[in-house]
């Protein structure tokens, strides 16, 4: 699987200098620029990120990585402004993606934006599904949505995404509820739900974390091959570094907030630079890197 | 008792009816069924022993000067000279073919009196019903999504009132507004469309509360889960990803507490029908009351009793209408 | 039903918290200021209850067919001896309304007292012994709920006549459910809990643990209960008086004032407008004392 990642992996690897994570040869399709995103409760103000910047370049998977709290899930649903506001505020920084800000766009356009140049996909699939609608006509709704397809239309190209991402027998799944699907399925279905848009850029916020071992394995192969196929860039939030190490080209280690080190996951993880890294990299069992 | 029925427990205000296996469906199915015969039995049952137990209806019926072969006259035309049990088996033997007796006040059968009644009361309750989802979604879906903000305020401030306002008092205050002081609609009376504009607004106003209230909080637990984010994170405005997916997730709830708020409104509906005289079951029943007609008492609480268990039985199937989850259970 | 909500404080640290305190917001205020205007009318309620003879200027029962139907003290035509006027029959509309405090709060106190005491020993038997004697229990309390209790008080209180105490009798009869099913899920989930099953290891009788140690825990969500149950009583009471099937007609009460009052809408509004705002007004307290109980007892299910 790795291996089938570098095959193809059009991304030069920088070596050395880690840290300031030399800029990527291509115009990066997404950039995170000095963000800080405050949580405002009852009594505090919780600083989640303090100063994230991320360049995220066409066709590359970008894994942030980081124990939870470090700020990586803030950072992944900053990108679509998709933190709950209150308690959330994004008190600073750039989102840039085409040009626009995307943490000051108009509403309406950041809705044209999301599900369409940039989709998700979530870390539970039990509950990211509306559990009252059929699952087909879930993935199927972005497409009527955004391009205005006829039901028939949209349910032809639902159709097809959910082959593509491997759901077998997709006539009948199409008239599925979630809780009929399993775990696994359930996730594809998401994905399927994120793909058929045709994003330039996927964020998965820990895709795998809520999924049997077995099909963890699968759902990133299944991450892998479309990117490849599709040509997106993904944002991989995770805070597996096994996960890392099979699917990312560069990883961002984040931990309280910031981001520690940068880098592309070979320099990264055969030379850490970072004090907390070294420690996040030892305290992982039986790295296998390519 | 949870895991003997399809609906969830009262005080889980937002918890949805568990998937349960086939067989366990059935069993619920069956439990649900034989628990409205039960009740259907035990009304008629108090309402046969209440209005015999308090006290000679003769003695009611007749003048006090009357005499006694008068008396035994009316007893036998009765039937209360029978012994109590055998009375009793008569009238679940009536039951069970839809005959409840004559009425003593029309000397009409029961049933004919009531099926001229019932037209009125059903009018009223649609008309009641369409005011209520008319006012009460809107409202509780603004209240949800803008929480905290005027808007919501005003509309939970509504609720409160509306809550704790008796429907008569409604009924006057709207009399004294629009038909005495604008003269703009009746005070009572029946057939138009004019003359049902108050006791709908009237009936409605406590079950607009209830309904508003309970879809804005049971909203607000929706609007907070994961597929709400996923629909927002596809593009969905808000106002889009409510309608599509959180109106339906957010009215499991509803449904199950206007099954139990169905007694609170078949009240109001009899008081409702006091306060502009109209002309249904509800004004029947005080009459009947009133004047110790016991049949007709007696077949009037067990219609009341009769659309508590229809309506219930209805939000136990609208549960399989709405949430896949009951319905395809494996 | 809150007035309030409780997502409008998190962006407004408005005015610098003490030290140690959560930030006093706007919303939280304006919740606890309404349950303490709300507690303020209660007590007013209370005082004009108990002290009736002593607050009413007349008695509520006199009767001056020359004074029929006369306004209220401020409009043309009307007096000082009678601040609110008179009704169709010459009395006080003051008086009366005073007066009718008392049947209100009694009824609603009694009634919500009566339907505790019975919805308790029914929850604990329930919730205690599990069992046969939980589902026999539980079944008799779905069908309670089925059947419409104010129909059954309309029959009883219609067919054995007016009374007082039969009122509170039939609202404290039908009026258990609830109550039951609190105590009865709050009694199982403590049941299992370490300190009942030492109490019951070293010897403690059944009766003895349900008074020390499950009672006391189950008191927060019964005020609640039994707060919101006193407002439906009240109303309860006020819709039999005003079909003319509470208590006896010279017992004064808001719900027969209101229905006389009907009578003279087209020319006399004060007759029906007075009582009725006492009854919402007190109706409107209990509720929102009752709602602001729930909030201090459960903050969870303080947006239901």
């Amino acid at each position: 699987m790795t291996t089938d990642r570098q095959m193809t992996s059009d991304q030069p690897r920088t070596a050395g200098a880690p840290v300031t994570a030399g800029p990527p040869t291509t115009e990066p399709v997404l950039e995170i620029d000095g963000l800080n995103v405050d949580f405002r409760l009852d009594t505090t103000t919780v600083h989640a990120v303090r100063g994230v910047s991320l360049r995220l370049a066409q066709g590359e998977t970008l894994a942030v990585v980081g124990e939870s709290g470090s700020g990586k899930t803030a950072t992944a649903l900053s990108v679509l402004r998709l933190n709950p506001q209150p308690p959330c505020v994004y008190a600073g920084g750039r989102i840039l993606f085409e040009g626009r800000d995307l943490l000051t766009v108009p509403d309406k356009e950041l809705g044209r934006i999301r599900g369409s140049d940039i989709a998700m996909v979530f870390q539970d699939p039990m509950t990211s599904l509306d559990p009252l609608r059929r699952v087909g006509v879930q993935v199927a709704e972005v497409l009527r949505h955004h391009q205005g397809l006829s039901r028939a239309a949209a349910r032809a190209a639902a159709l097809e995404a959910l082959d593509e991402v491997g759901v077998p027998d997709p006539e009948r799944r199409f008239r599925q509820y979630p809780h009929e699907l399993s775990g696994g399925l359930r996730q594809r279905v998401m994905i399927a739900g994120a793909l058929v848009g045709r994003p330039r850029v996927l964020i998965a916020d820990e895709p795998t974390t809520a999924l049997d071992v077995t099909v963890q394995r699968q759902i990133l192969d299944l991450l892998v091959s479309l990117q490849q196929r599709h040509g997106m860039a993904v944002l991989l939030i995770t805070h597996d570094l096994g996960v890392v190490a099979e699917t990312a080209d560069r990883v961002a280690v984040m931990h309280q907030g910031r981001v520690v080190e940068t880098g592309d996951v070979l320099d990264v993880f055969e030379r850490p630079a970072d004090d907390y890294t070294r420690r996040l990299l030892a305290a992982t069992p039986r790295l296998e890197l390519a | 008792m949870s895991d003997l029925t399809l609906r969830p427990p009262r005080t889980a205000g937002t918890a949805r009816p568990r998937p349960g296996s086939r067989a366990g469906l059935l069993r619920a199915v069956l439990v649900r069924l034989g628990t409205a015969l039960l009740v259907l039995l035990c009304t008629a049952t108090v309402s046969f022993f209440l209005v015999r137990l308090s006290g000679d209806p003769v003695k009611v019926l007749l003048p006090p000067d009357a005499t006694a072969a008068q008396e035994h006259a009316l007893r036998a035309s009765l039937g209360l000279d029978r012994p109590l049990i055998s009375q009793y088996l008569d009238f679940l033997w009536g039951l069970l073919h839809f005959d409840f007796g004559t009425s003593i006040t029309y000397n009409e059968p029961v049933r004919q009196v009531l099926a001229d009644r019932l037209p009125a009361t059903l009018e009223l309750a649609a008309a009641a019903l369409v005011v209520t989802l008319v006012i009460a979604l809107p409202a509780g879906i603004v209240a949800a999504m803008r929480r905290g903000r005027a808007s919501d305020r005003g509309i939970m401030t509504g609720v409160l009132l509306g809550q704790s306002t008796p429907p008569f008092w409604v009924g006057i205050l709207l009399i004294l507004v629009f038909a005495v002081g604008l003269h703009a609609l009746p005070a009572s009376g029946y057939g138009t469309f004019a003359n049902l504009v108050l006791p709908a607004v009237t009936l409605s106003v406590y079950s607009v509360a209830v309904v508003a209230r309970l879809l804005r909080s049971s909203l607000i637990d929706v609007l907070t889960s994961d597929h709400i984010r996923t629909a927002r994170a596809k593009g969905f405005g808000p106002v889009k990803t409510v309608l599509t997916h959180g109106l339906r997730n957010a009215s499991l709830p509803v449904v199950t507490v206007i099954g139990l708020e169905v007694g609170s409104l078949l009240g109001g509906a009899i008081l409702t029908e006091r306060v502009f005289s109209w002309p249904g079951v509800g004004q029947l029943t005080i009459e009947a009351i009133s004047n110790r007609d016991f049949p007709l008492v007696q077949a009037t609480v067990l219609f009341f009793a009769a659309t508590f268990v229809v309506v219930n039985l209805l939000v136990d199937l609208s549960y399989s209408l709405l949430d896949p989850r009951v319905r395809t259970s494996r | 039903m809150t007035l309030t909500s409780p997502a409008a404080p998190a962006a407004a640290p408005a005015r610098p918290a003490a030290r140690g305190r959560r930030p006093a917001v706007p919303a939280a205020l304006l919740r606890n200021r309404l349950a303490a205007v709300a507690l303020a009318v209660l007590a007013v309620l209370l005082v004009a209850a108990v002290f009736a003879p002593l607050l009413a200027p007349d008695d509520p029962n006199a009767q001056d067919l020359l004074m029929r139907l006369k306004p209220p003290a401020w409009q043309h035509g009307g007096s000082a001896a009678h601040l609110l006027g008179t009704d169709q029959l010459g009395r006080d509309m003051l008086s009366r309304v005073v007066y009718g405090t008392r049947v209100s709060l009694l009824v609603g106190a009694g009634a919500a007292l009566l339907a505790g005491v019975i919805g308790t020993v029914i929850g604990l038997a329930a919730g205690y012994f599990g069992g046969w004697p939980d589902r026999v229990l539980m079944r008799l309390a779905d069908v309670q709920l089925a059947f419409p209790s104010i129909l059954l008080a309309l029959a009883i209180v219609g067919f054995f006549g007016s009374g007082l105490w039969y009122v509170i009798l039939v609202l404290g009869i039908t009026g258990w459910v609830s109550y039951a099913r609190v105590v009865r899920s709050e009694v199982m989930s403590l049941r299992s809990r370490d300190f009942v099953t030492e109490a019951r290891a070293i010897g403690v009788t059944d009766v003895a643990i349900m008074r020390r140690h499950l009672l006391p825990n189950v008191m927060a969500p019964l005020a609640t209960i039994g707060t919101l149950h006193v407002a439906a009583a009240i109303v309860a009471e006020a819709s039999l008086s005003y079909l003319g099937l509470g208590v006896p007609k010279e017992t004064v009460t808001w719900g027969s004032m209101l229905a006389d009052g009907q009578l003279y809408l087209g020319t006399s509004w004060w007759v029906a407008v007075f009582p009725g705002i006492a009854l919402m007004l007190t109706s409107l307290a209990v509720n929102i004392t009752g709602d602001a109980l729930r909030d201090v007892a459960d903050p969870k299910a303080y947006r239901r």
